[in-house]
């Protein structure tokens, strides 16, 4: 819909390649791409204003590297600052980003929100994380007010094997919480999760029952759980919820979508506090850990660019993924490939890594991809590796024996080896569509699914 | 509280931030370029987004320089005038003669399409229609119970099936159910999905399939359910679900807790989608047919 942060500046610096210092003058044109970017990010237009100066004062004067364009160098100078604001390695350890646990056990959790942000969903995540790390979590369900809200999280909580504190609708928040503490205290759960009811933060006399609450239970964490897809008012939500509770950080929920996610800007810059988690699916386990680099290449919508940067800086990485390019124009991926590609991925960290470092294949890839599970890759190594050199170059000679031979050679069976050729196939097949770079299926791409990665279990 | 002033009330947060703010602005102030500049900030601070914002002051500077505004009570009156424009023909939701009238109802998770839909099956009851939930959100927990309680809540019919069945089959037999009992509209509830997630718009488009096999007409409106708190992603989100079965309406909710309902005018600008309900407080009437004219009454009344 928008046309490339990246594109628009490399077309303002293209005069500028290569020389000496950048200059404010230089910037000018540039930093008005960037607010807009932004903008059309969601961040928060005052938060934007602010973060320009920032950027302005960092870039005037930095000399031009000569293996990049000035545009590039900007885009790196940009990332970088959202990085530090967002609480980037530096700025915030990372046991600041974990939940503290109380000494005294139970840990009482507090998730608040508006509505629809997803703190029911949340919890339950928490809820199996925690059960996961050997704890005792206790889910309690104060949502009186929203129809089946305490149905909702008694059918997660069997789901995750985690018992729910629930009453009927109706019933003070307050007394359900002291009632499931003392609960918790008698009966060993070491952490509980209050799930609260969705209220709209200027709505003072729902603001004024989490007073309550938060005085009754004394959590050691209160988290906003925020919808990623926030627009404006992420500040004054932040803010509100933040001067009255005095959160411990933020979980941003629905990171799964395409949203850019400039709430996130907006929320660190208007309270100070770190975001923690982000929820990346509706499935109970997709809680992640937030990292500051990924979303500032996300609000930037530029992963690409600035990981090109990077590489260029280390001087690594770049001719492969020419390299790989050339050969996706011209057809030719192989088993061969397909084996340095996972070479490459384990290095990098992730496919949707890789694929964003392909100049206009990135984009379009990178959501469709989902994390990709590291043992599966040594299983499909092992596969490509019991080939022979001419299976590898040319699929279509492998028959029932050959397959035989390669499932016994790598310890797998007959079944994953046609599965493999199966998504070779299928990713061969959507790669030609970008021969020449702009193929009619482009916008309508679809990445070929990826479940072997991950075992389709 | 009149209709009119419950609806002022609701849209009080957007007008203190958008037309209250245009007015500090302008206080003591002579129009020119930098007065529009400033005003711009004001539409982006509101959602409006900067695409539609940057259109909107280029035809107010455009007026400027025709010397068509003398002072800043023209312009808040050309501003006026421009935000309706952008937003005429929001025309609410009108049942026509088809029966069963289907309406499907879609959105990405946590906009409040449930809620909606109760509203909403309030208001046709109240209007003498006879009406049948349809609880397709067979995915989320608890999904079906809410639905029910809003069924209870509007004296309506509900087909339901287990959690975790087809939303199609339950959409099939709800609309089995309404021709059988001669009714007059199904709603349909469908689970919250993120637009990108193609296995679920497909999903949708089966939905939509089944409905059009058994009723070739239907569905006659698609709402898409958007959450005035959310930012540019929604012109996402609309373009996104249009193109998989054909939006024909937007429902925007939580417009009460908003203080940047400006996505309306994004919405319509770019995407030429009309929004038809608006959502502005919790109770059960709360949910209205929007209506360009209101809106900027109340919004500058």
């Amino acid at each position: 819909m928008f046309e490339a942060l990246s594109e628009k500046l490399g077309s303002i610096f293209k005069k500028l390649k290569g020389r000496g210092l950048l200059r404010e003058e230089d910037l000018t044109a540039a930093l008005k791409e960037i607010k807009i970017a932004l903008l059309e990010a969601d961040v928060n237009f005052k938060v934007v204003k602010d973060f320009i100066e920032r950027v302005k004062a960092r870039a005037i004067g930095k000399e031009v590297i000569e293996s990049i364009t000035p545009g590039h160098q900007v885009v790196k100078i940009v990332h970088d600052e959202l990085c530090s604001l967002m609480g980037g390695e530096d700025n915030l350890s990372l046991s600041q980003r974990k939940i503290h646990l109380s000494p005294n056990p139970p840990t009482v959790i507090m998730l608040v929100g508006l509505h629809g942000s997803g703190k029911t969903t949340t919890a339950a995540k928490l809820a199996k994380g925690f059960k996961k790390d050997g704890r005792r979590p206790l889910l309690v369900a104060i949502d009186t007010a929203r129809p089946a809200a305490i149905e909702q999280l008694i059918s997660l909580g069997s789901q995750i094997n985690v018992p729910v504190y629930g009453t009927k609708a109706g019933d003070s928040p307050v007394r359900v919480c002291s009632d499931a503490i003392k609960k918790a205290h008698s009966e060993g759960w070491d952490v509980v999760i209050l799930d609260t009811a969705g209220r709209l933060h200027i709505d003072e006399e729902l603001m004024k029952e989490l007073d309550d609450v938060k005085a009754a239970a004394n959590p050691k964490e209160i988290l906003l759980v925020a919808d990623a897809m926030t627009g404006q008012d992420a500040v004054n939500i932040a803010k509100s919820f933040n001067d009255r509770l005095n959160i411990g950080g933020v979980i941003l929920t629905k990171m799964d979508g395409d949203a850019r996610g400039g709430a996130a800007l907006s929320i660190v810059a208007a309270t100070g506090k770190p975001i923690k988690f982000i929820g990346v699916g509706e499935k109970i386990d997709l809680l992640e850990p937030f990292h500051p680099e990924r979303m500032a290449s996300r609000i930037l919508e530029m992963g690409d660019i600035v990981s090109l940067v990077e590489k260029a800086q280390e001087a690594i990485g770049m001719e492969d993924a020419i390299k790989l390019q050339k050969k996706l124009k011209e057809d030719r991926f192989t088993f061969e490939d397909l084996k340095d590609q996972i070479k490459q991925i384990k290095k990098m960290g992730s496919l949707e890594n890789l694929f964003g470092m392909i100049p206009g294949l990135g984009k379009h890839i990178s959501r469709s991809v989902g994390t990709v599970d590291e043992k599966e890759f040594i299983k499909i190594e092992a596969i490509i590796n019991s080939m022979t050199k001419k299976e590898r170059e040319s699929y279509a000679i492998i028959n029932g024996s050959r397959k035989r031979r390669i499932a016994l050679g790598s310890g797998t069976t007959v079944a994953d080896v046609n599965r493999l050729i199966k998504q070779y196939l299928e990713m061969k097949k959507m790669l030609r569509m970008f021969k020449g770079g702009k193929g009619p299926g482009l916008n309508k791409f679809k990445f070929p699914d990826l479940n072997f990665f991950r075992g389709r279990s | 509280m009149g209709l009119f002033e419950r609806l002022k009330q609701g849209l009080s947060k957007t007008k203190k931030n958008l037309v209250e703010k245009a007015e500090v602005l302008f206080l003591g102030r002579n129009v020119d370029e930098s007065l529009l500049n400033e005003l711009e900030e004001v539409l982006i601070m509101a959602d409006v987004g900067p695409k539609a914002s940057a259109e909107i002051i280029s035809t107010l500077k455009e007026k400027f320089k025709k010397g068509e505004l003398s002072d800043t009570v023209g312009l808040k009156n050309a501003l006026k005038e421009e935000i309706k424009l952008a937003i005429q023909d929001g025309s609410g939701i009108k049942i026509t003669k088809e029966r069963p009238y289907i309406i499907l109802t879609v959105g990405v998770n946590g906009v409040g399409k449930t809620t909606t839909i109760g509203k909403l099956a309030w208001r046709f009851k109240n209007e003498g229609l006879k009406v049948i939930l349809a609880a397709g959100d067979t995915f989320r927990a608890a999904a079906i119970e809410q639905l029910e309680i809003w069924a209870h809540r509007s004296d309506t019919q509900i087909i339901k099936h287990k959690s975790g069945a087809d939303p199609a089959a339950v959409v099939y037999d709800a609309i089995m159910s309404a021709k059988a009992k001669n009714m007059d509209a199904v709603i349909i509830d469908t689970a919250g999905r993120l637009h990108t997630k193609t296995n679920l718009m497909d999903e949708l488009k089966k939905i939509k399939r089944v409905i059009n096999r058994e009723i070739p007409s239907a569905p006659h409106e698609v709402l898409l359910v958007v959450d005035a708190t959310s930012g540019q992603n929604v012109i996402h989100q609309a373009k996104i679900f249009g193109e998989a079965i054909g939006v024909t309406g937007i429902a925007l909710t939580k417009l009460d807790g908003t203080a940047k309902g400006g996505i309306v005018i994004a919405i319509k600008k770019e995407l030429n989608i009309p929004v038809k309900l608006i959502s502005v407080g919790e109770r059960i009437e709360d949910l209205r047919d929007f209506n360009a004219e209101e809106f900027v009454g109340a919004l500058f009344g």
